[in-house]
């Protein structure tokens, strides 16, 4: 067991070395820094000397090394574009995010699984029929979309919610929320429904084909004939062997989360890290975009391990072969 | 010379094959399928407009001399404002709705359908070498795919294809980014393939017909593609094109957010960019039908994709 989460743990550190590689690439391939800091004007040895500075006459290794060394330790650098240490930027940027990303996660758990119950219980209830169209539509048609013509509907014609922006906010310390203002609640609204809806959609159509597949095995069959109630047979015998995939998912789901807020943080201008990141793609700047890739890189990871704990804590069996089999159904 | 040659099949009567495939469960099944046949019906109509593009729409939307300013802004024709060719309306530089949503949903369905094709044939590649080859080749391409699946897609998909459009010389850009595009897709989304693959062809090598072939010395290559592919492609067809509708969203997103075609040689995705610039001012059309399409297409191939893996699976026969 324990050998098993050393690997797991060394596992998580070696992918992100290597993620840690390609963001140290990235700034080896694109530009020299000592051109985009410096203007045309300088001398020679001011060019030497920043270079000097920065450690760029060291040898490739040495420079990986630093770079590792400095990036845990959140220093990634000045953004080329606004002249602030990127790591004050995205912390600032944070607390917006992670509000809309764990406003979003609970809304589609808590709707999507009673959702995908009910669908799989009641398969020719008519409100479930529609349910399940509209999670098909629900996957389909792109977060952007969905925010757009939420803002159309809510925004340009009704006149209800903010179309952009986050209200207002309060400050605790370096922590912000806007889940304490009326207009901070109001502004939170549309972006987490529709950040939320593919998940709803997902977590309902999961839930659902779970569900069928649990309720046609012997045990179940055996609890009805025990003459137990559906309620208990439903919730405490099927739901509780379906939970292992949603499990699963609502780790993937927080990952993937934070990578589409950054769409979603687009069409509302929400200042989030997301939108951060978007505003420094258009002008490769590369510092920002690099200390995102890692930042959210190990948001992920740590989630994608911290699943798999949960798995060999769930299911005794995987502790034998110490192969998280069910962690791949994606 | 090998074995099947060697064996004449008795000769069969013309279009045979279309005939059993014609009259066998899956056509039958898919004839009783309303949404399957809806959704077949609606992208086939789809993808003959888009390839027709340039005879049915009144303009070609990537002619500058064609765009007039005083045309600008125009709303859909069945409103008071509208005017007779511009049957969905005008954006601010005058480019008619309905002939960029023609030649937009062109380039976002091939990106589409060049992203699949790509990633499959890596997930192909990778999945039969690392499931008949084995050992430490094995190890080291499934790591990489763990790789890959560690990082978020949308957000590698973002960076390929940032970096690589900074790396052209910028004459270069606008008729290289379909190919950065594709490329970028392609690489986040081959290793779903390569592990289905893989775990078939595990499967597929220990059977006696693929010890047969071996036993008559066919060299690895011949082994892998003529004998054991065939019997893992239906798994991957079915993947293939549930992942269609995925493929099609990443590259509405990432030109969406401004990283994938140009407003010069817009798709779905960049003029849902450009309408959602220009709709607080009131032109709801400019940003509504290129999205109704693009949910329109993903909609239908993905009912399509459900239909073929309920059809395909045989724990539901």
């Amino acid at each position: 067991m324990l050998a098993i989460i050393v690997k797991r743990i060394g596992n998580a550190a070696l992918v992100m070395l290597v993620v840690a590689f390609i963001a140290f690439m990235i700034f080896q391939f694109l530009g020299d820094p000592v051109q985009l800091m410096l203007n045309a004007q300088a001398s020679q040895e001011e060019r030497v000397a920043l270079r000097l500075r920065l450690g760029l006459d060291q040898p490739v290794v040495m420079q990986f090394f630093s770079f590792v060394i400095r990036a845990v330790q959140g220093d990634f650098g000045i953004s080329f574009r606004n002249q602030r240490e990127v790591m004050s930027l995205i912390a600032e940027r944070f607390p917006a995010t992670f509000e809309l990303v764990m406003v979003s996660t609970v809304l589609a758990l808590a709707i999507g699984v009673p959702l995908g119950v009910f669908a799989a219980i009641n398969p020719k209830n008519p409100a479930a029929r529609i349910a399940r169209m509209i999670s098909m539509v629900g996957v389909s048609v792109p977060a952007f979309v969905i925010g757009i013509v939420l803002i159309l509907v809510f925004s340009v014609q009704l006149g209800w919610l903010p179309a952009f922006g986050r209200g207002e906010v309060v400050q605790f310390g370096t922590w912000s929320t806007g889940l304490l203002t009326p207009s901070g609640r109001l502004a939170l609204i549309m972006p987490a429904t529709s950040l939320a809806l593919f998940q709803i959609s997902f977590i309902m159509r999961l839930v659902t084909a779970e569900m069928l597949e649990v309720l046609r095995t012997d045990y179940v069959k055996f609890a009805r004939a025990r003459g137990l109630p559906d309620r208990i047979v439903h919730f405490r015998h099927a739901l509780r062997n379906c939970m292992m995939p949603v499990v699963t998912m609502t780790g993937m789901l927080i990952g993937d989360l934070i990578a589409f807020a950054l769409v979603t943080e687009t069409v509302f201008q929400w200042p989030g890290m997301g939108l951060l990141f978007v505003q420094a793609v258009m002008f490769i700047d590369i510092p920002v975009m690099a200390a995102y890739l890692m930042i959210v890189s190990v948001i992920f990871i740590t989630l994608n391990t911290i699943v798999d704990f949960i798995y060999l804590a769930v299911d005794p069996r995987l502790r034998q072969t110490g192969t998280a089999g069910g962690a791949n159904v994606r | 010379m090998s074995v099947e040659q060697t064996v004449k099949m008795p000769a069969a009567p013309r279009f045979a094959r279309l005939r059993t495939f014609l009259d066998g469960d899956l056509v039958y099944g898919f004839l009783r399928t309303p949404s399957a046949v809806i959704s077949a019906i609606v992208l086939l109509v789809i993808a003959l407009t888009a390839i027709a593009a340039p005879l049915l729409s009144p303009q070609d939307p990537y002619d500058l001399t064609q765009l007039y300013l005083d045309k600008a802004e125009l709303p859909p024709i069945w409103t008071a404002e509208g005017q007779a060719p511009y049957l969905l309306g005008t954006d601010v530089q005058g480019r008619d709705i309905f002939s960029a949503i023609l030649y937009g949903s062109r380039i976002s369905l091939m990106i589409g359908f060049a992203s699949v094709i790509v990633s499959v044939m890596i997930g192909i590649v990778v999945g039969l070498t690392s499931g008949y080859v084995g050992g430490r080749i094995d190890n080291l391409l499934m790591r990489i795919g763990d790789l890959v699946l560690s990082i978020p897609t949308l957000l590698v998909a973002i960076l390929v294809s940032a970096i690589f459009r900074e790396l052209l010389p910028v004459s270069m850009r606008d008729a290289f980014t379909p190919v950065i595009l594709t490329t970028s897709i392609a690489i986040t989304s081959w290793v779903q393939y390569a592990r289905i693959v893989r775990a078939s062809t595990m499967v597929e090598a220990r059977k006696e017909y693929v010890l047969a072939a071996r036993i008559l010395r066919l060299p690895p290559l011949r082994i892998m593609l003529t004998h054991i592919l065939p019997n893992v492609m239906t798994a991957v067809l079915v993947t293939a094109t549930l992942n269609l509708g995925l493929a099609i969203l990443a590259e509405a997103t990432l030109s969406f957010l401004g990283v994938g075609m140009p407003v010069t040689q817009p798709s779905l995705g960049t003029l849902i960019r450009i309408g959602n610039q220009y709709f607080f001012s009131g032109s709801w059309w400019v940003v509504l039908f290129p999205a109704l399409q693009l949910s329109l297409i993903i909609l239908a191939v993905n009912l399509l994709g459900d239909w073929l893996r309920d059809a395909l699976n045989p724990k539901l026969r």
